[in-house]
């Protein structure tokens, strides 16, 4: 058993907002980079051009890459023999983004009713994920959720003879909707499998993966490598102003799921997606 | 390349904006998203005046960051303009005549704009901390209440934009693609 306090909590998620706002994560540079290379457009190249300097300027200068600097989403693994002591834990998660949002001169965008609205002014709640694992230690993930992009996001409940087919149609139809919408190049995380509410989780989850990795079941490897592949032959391109780069990256994660359904979830984001992770 | 374009947007000026062109803005532009616009068509449904002159203004679809000590304002880029599609075409009846945002517009937006003679700019969306360095002032206008959601009166200059829709309708995001695709697969 180990003690942490939750004041250690409140000081990392603290940091990690501030962090993960300013700073994008290598692996999404590096996908940006890579397509601007392979872009050919004269206002394509122009605008990926743009998002390099800003997310330059916004490394240099610490200053939020975007305005929109999201819902604060903070996925906690907890080890299971870690007894967090000296304040409640959600309570904890809040005081950072609160002191976080404030400190970093984030954009406070959280309202306290979905229907009535009416701004929180500190971004709290938290959207907070919470999972308990083997260990002594809590791995802590902030990914701060711009809107723009989190709108045009989908989720279905397929019939399983939908089958493959089904979520590949499903995958390009979501993305053809959103079109312009949510600021493209666009990340795009997949969920398929559980139950509706995983769906979605899987999808969200999919988003925090580097872009650089792999499903590790060859057979979804390949899905994700293909619906990349077809996403860019839309042609939608940077901004919607049409290219070959409409997507930066796309992952997929997956679970069993019952033998009635077939959930589906995508979870759309933008060219700035921001995760940072930290482990105490 | 860039079409150097000083505001106020007059409707000459405006209509001889062709989607497609790329221009670098200056002058005042105002700043106002989903609760700004609610708030200005409730006040002109109730017959009163703008916090602002309406005639020839643009309007910037954007909610800020709050400016660090030193900085002129937060990261700035747009938010996503279809939200403010059921407001735009009332604004645009009072004299409005440019919006800078990103995204798809409605149909209803596209005719009050060729009715009116308005354009619709694209600001790249997510390069806010880019946008916020062509911001050379920033005032408080009126709904301070509404945070980054208040109404603001900034000076550009030589802000780099796309016009995505013209006064004729002609739109970029339709016309921009289906040119990419031709030449891809010619």
């Amino acid at each position: 058993m180990r003690e942490i306090e939750a004041a250690q909590i409140t000081e990392v998620v603290e940091r990690l907002c501030v962090e993960a706002n300013e700073h994008l994560p290598e692996d999404v540079k590096c996908a940006i980079r890579d397509c601007r290379a392979r872009e050919d457009g004269t206002i394509a190249q122009g605008v990926l051009d743009d998002i390099i300097e800003n997310f330059e300027i916004a490394d240099r200068e610490c200053v939020p890459v975007c305005q929109d600097t999201g819902m604060a989403c903070i996925f906690l693994e907890i080890g299971q023999d870690v007894h967090i002591t000296g304040g409640d834990l959600t309570e904890a998660v809040d005081e950072g983004v609160r002191r976080g949002y404030e400190r970093g001169y984030l954009r406070k965008s959280v309202v306290k009713d979905p229907v009535r609205r009416g701004n929180t002014g500190d971004n709290t709640p938290a959207m907070l994920y919470t999972e308990i694992v083997p260990g002594e230690q809590i791995r802590i993930t902030a990914g701060p959720k711009g809107f723009g992009s989190e709108n045009m996001s989908a989720i279905r409940m397929f019939k399983p003879s939908a089958g493959l087919q089904g979520i590949k149609d499903f995958i390009l139809e979501t993305v053809e909707a959103a079109g312009p919408n949510p600021c493209p190049p666009m990340v795009v995380g997949v969920g398929i499998g559980g139950t509706f509410d995983k769906a979605a989780l899987l999808a969200k989850k999919a988003l925090m993966r580097p872009l650089d990795s792999s499903h590790e079941d060859p057979f979804y490897a390949e899905l994700e490598e293909e619906m990349l592949e077809k996403i860019n032959r839309l042609g939608i391109g940077p901004q919607g102003f049409g290219g070959r780069t409409t997507a930066i990256g796309l992952n997929i994660e997956t679970l069993p799921t019952h033998i009635a359904g077939m959930p589906c979830a995508i979870n759309i984001s933008c060219h700035v997606t921001r995760h940072k992770t930290e482990v105490i | 390349m860039e079409r150097q374009v000083t505001l106020p947007l007059t409707e000459a000026l405006a209509r001889s904006l062709r989607a497609g062109d790329r221009v670098l803005v200056t002058g005042t532009i105002y700043t106002s998203r989903d609760a700004g616009h609610k708030r200005m068509c409730e006040t002109l449904a109730k017959g009163e005046p703008l916090p602002f002159d309406p005639r020839d203004a643009t309007i910037y679809y954007v909610g800020p960051t709050p400016a660090k000590p030193g900085q002129v304002i937060g990261s700035a880029g747009p938010t996503t303009s279809g939200r403010m599609d059921a407001y735009a075409p009332t604004l645009m009846s009072v004299g409005a005549r440019g919006m800078i945002g990103k995204g798809a517009r409605l149909p209803e937006v596209v005719d009050a704009m060729k009715k009116y003679g308005g354009v619709y700019f694209g600001a790249v969306g997510g390069a806010g901390a880019l946008l916020a360095r062509c911001i050379k002032k920033c005032e408080l206008v009126a709904y301070g209440d509404l945070g980054a959601e208040a109404l603001r009166k900034l000076y550009v200059e030589d802000m780099p934009l796309v016009v995505v829709i013209d006064s004729e309708g002609r739109n970029l995001y339709e016309e921009g693609r289906a040119a990419y695709l031709k030449e891809r697969d010619a």
